[in-house]
């Protein structure tokens, strides 16, 4: 009995190794968009590996939960999977992080209650697995909130945050040191809570724009929970996939604070030094505001175009009519590019996957260093719902509070339309000087009528 | 001395995972997000073991229970969306 149990137990980790390698096989392939759907497909292939190794393994006590929560999550996700519009994808993300955390939990919580503290390396692991579990579930829960609209989307703040954040950090670390000293279940407990709470504290003040990097931070703290729960359960596969998707948060996080010209620590506790929004100085200045029908003349002589979308697309769900347009333009002779910035949008990729689903090849999605040294060639370059990330003052204003963020030098092309529905600051808070550009026409209303009134004028022109 | 192995496979799956994923062009960074999602879900191998240690007490079976949901949630959603979105990325 003894040694056959070995002998699984061995055969289990053989296939587990077998599943790394094809966990490590399908984010390979997602290097290329040619072979990404084949590397899903190889990882998926391995989770299933897994799965039917672990069941194989022979501890299965009571199947009938097993089943039960098996049908219950895969209902669910299918559900969850087909119904999300992919504007919604930032809230989907951010809903499983959220819960791959607190099945980590729970996972923490059983061992605990089966096996207790067993020696410190366990009583520390299992107090580090709790604590950042606990504030992953709650950080995205609230992410979740504030990326669907259930709550306010901007930044919440309120007086005496920052120390009511401070007591609480402090409490978890007495806490830990008295639970690591000695493992008691209503330290556990309190540990648990308090950092479910403090993920909430963590989340709320911090607002729309800097919503790219919370959601790579909390992508990577998934990964690391996953991480500790493999060495509180010493499951090898655990580390090995929990350290591949920590290493993914981690490198999307420092792309998006490059991306903006900011630490990470700045935009995940900046909000409390920040309160105060710099008011917009200097004399007032007029903004050209242009006709859809002028607008369409410009548009029917330009040679090359460049579309560079923002977080205004998905909230004006413009993209079908955008490709609509890119693809008129294209019967009239214009070639036509898309430049999308890291952190346009919500989410890493948001815009890529907004256009992709509006059935734009992908070779014309252009990235902010490849678009860039091509601006000065550009006829007309469309602004649809972006603001900070082509705002020139970036480049000159030192006292700008997005100077040195790296952008998209929209301003460099022959003729810039921003579509807009009013003159109202961006995320950062702060007046876009492009839009007061001699080359600069404003085009105001909702994006997607405005670029559907667009495509309204070059289909009657084609009829004539 | 097992602290040291685990710790082993530790560092080097996290360079293995920097190396891999700084591949990964933006164009793709949302998939690559989901999939991320999809195998964290691997934490239902430990969802599964703990869900069948003990039978005996009621809170150890809602917990095992509800991992089990909440891991195949991830993996399930996960990789569908995914896949969803990969089809999505054509050239023309």
């Amino acid at each position: 009995m003894e040694g056959s149990s070995m002998n699984n137990e061995f055969l289990m980790n053989l296939i587990y190794i077998v599943s790394s390698v094809l966990f490590a096989f399908g984010l390979k392939f997602l290097g290329s968009p040619v072979t990404a759907r084949r590397g899903n497909m190889l990882s998926a292939s391995g989770m299933l590996l897994a799965v039917l190794a672990t069941m194989g393994q022979g501890h299965i006590i009571n199947p009938q939960w097993i089943l039960l929560g098996i049908i219950i999550g895969a209902s669910l996700g299918a559900l969850v999977a087909f119904k999300a519009a992919m504007t919604q994808m930032p809230e989907m993300i951010a809903l499983l992080h959220g819960c791959g955390a607190l099945a980590s939990v729970f996972v923490d919580w059983i061992a605990y209650r089966v096996h207790g503290a067993t020696d410190l390396t366990n009583a520390v692991t299992l107090y580090i697995s709790i604590v950042i579990g606990g504030l992953t579930f709650t950080g995205s829960a609230i992410a979740w909130g504030k990326l669907s609209g259930r709550i306010s989307g901007k930044s919440i703040l309120f007086t005496g945050q920052k120390w009511l954040n401070i007591s609480i950090i402090t409490a978890i670390l007495i806490l830990g040191v008295m639970y690591i000293m000695h493992p008691a279940y209503n330290l556990f407990l309190m540990i648990l809570g308090l950092s479910c709470i403090f993920g909430v504290f963590m989340v709320i003040p911090i607002g729309g724009a800097d919503m790219p990097v919370v959601i790579s931070v909390l992508n990577s703290y998934s990964g690391v929970v996953a991480c500790t729960t493999g060495f509180v359960i010493h499951n090898t596969l655990l580390i090995v996939v929990g350290a591949l998707v920590g290493a993914n948060g981690i490198i999307l996080s420092i792309i998006m604070c490059k991306a903006m010209n900011r630490s990470i620590t700045n935009v995940l506790f900046g909000a409390f030094g920040n309160v105060v929004k710099k008011a917009a100085s200097g004399e007032k200045k007029e903004a050209k505001a242009v006709s859809v029908e002028d607008a369409f003349l410009i548009l029917e002589n330009a040679k090359s175009v460049v579309i560079i979308p923002g977080y205004g697309l998905a909230v004006a769900q413009a993209q079908h009519a955008v490709r609509e347009l890119g693809e008129l333009l294209e019967k009239n002779g214009a070639d036509v590019k898309y430049a999308i910035h890291p952190v346009a949008g919500r989410m890493p990729g948001h815009m890529n996957v907004l256009l992709a689903e509006a059935n734009i090849s992908y070779d014309q999605l252009l990235e902010m260093d490849a678009i860039n040294p091509l601006m000065e060639t550009v006829d007309v370059a469309i602004i649809i719902g972006a603001n900070d990330v082509v705002n020139p003052a970036s480049r000159h204003d030192k006292s700008s509070p997005i100077y040195g963020m790296p952008i998209i030098n929209a301003d460099k092309a022959k003729t810039v339309f921003v579509l807009k529905r009013s003159m109202a600051t961006g995320f950062a808070g702060i007046e876009n000087e492009l839009f007061y550009y001699d080359n600069c026409r404003m085009i105001f209303g909702d994006a997607k009528q405005t670029v559907q009134a667009l495509v309204a004028e070059f289909k009657s022109s084609q009829q004539h | 001395m097992e602290l040291i192995y685990l710790l082993f496979i530790l560092v080097l799956s996290v360079f293995l995972g920097f190396a891999l994923i700084s591949r990964v062009p933006p164009l793709l960074h949302t998939p690559l997000m989901s999939e991320a999602n999809a195998i964290c879900g691997i934490i239902i191998i430990g969802a599964l073991i703990s869900a069948g240690v003990e039978a005996n007490s009621p809170l150890t079976i809602i917990l095992g229970t509800a991992a089990v949901a909440l891991a195949t949630f991830n993996v399930v959603g996960g990789y569908l969306v995914t896949e969803r979105m990969l089809k999505m990325f054509r050239k023309k």
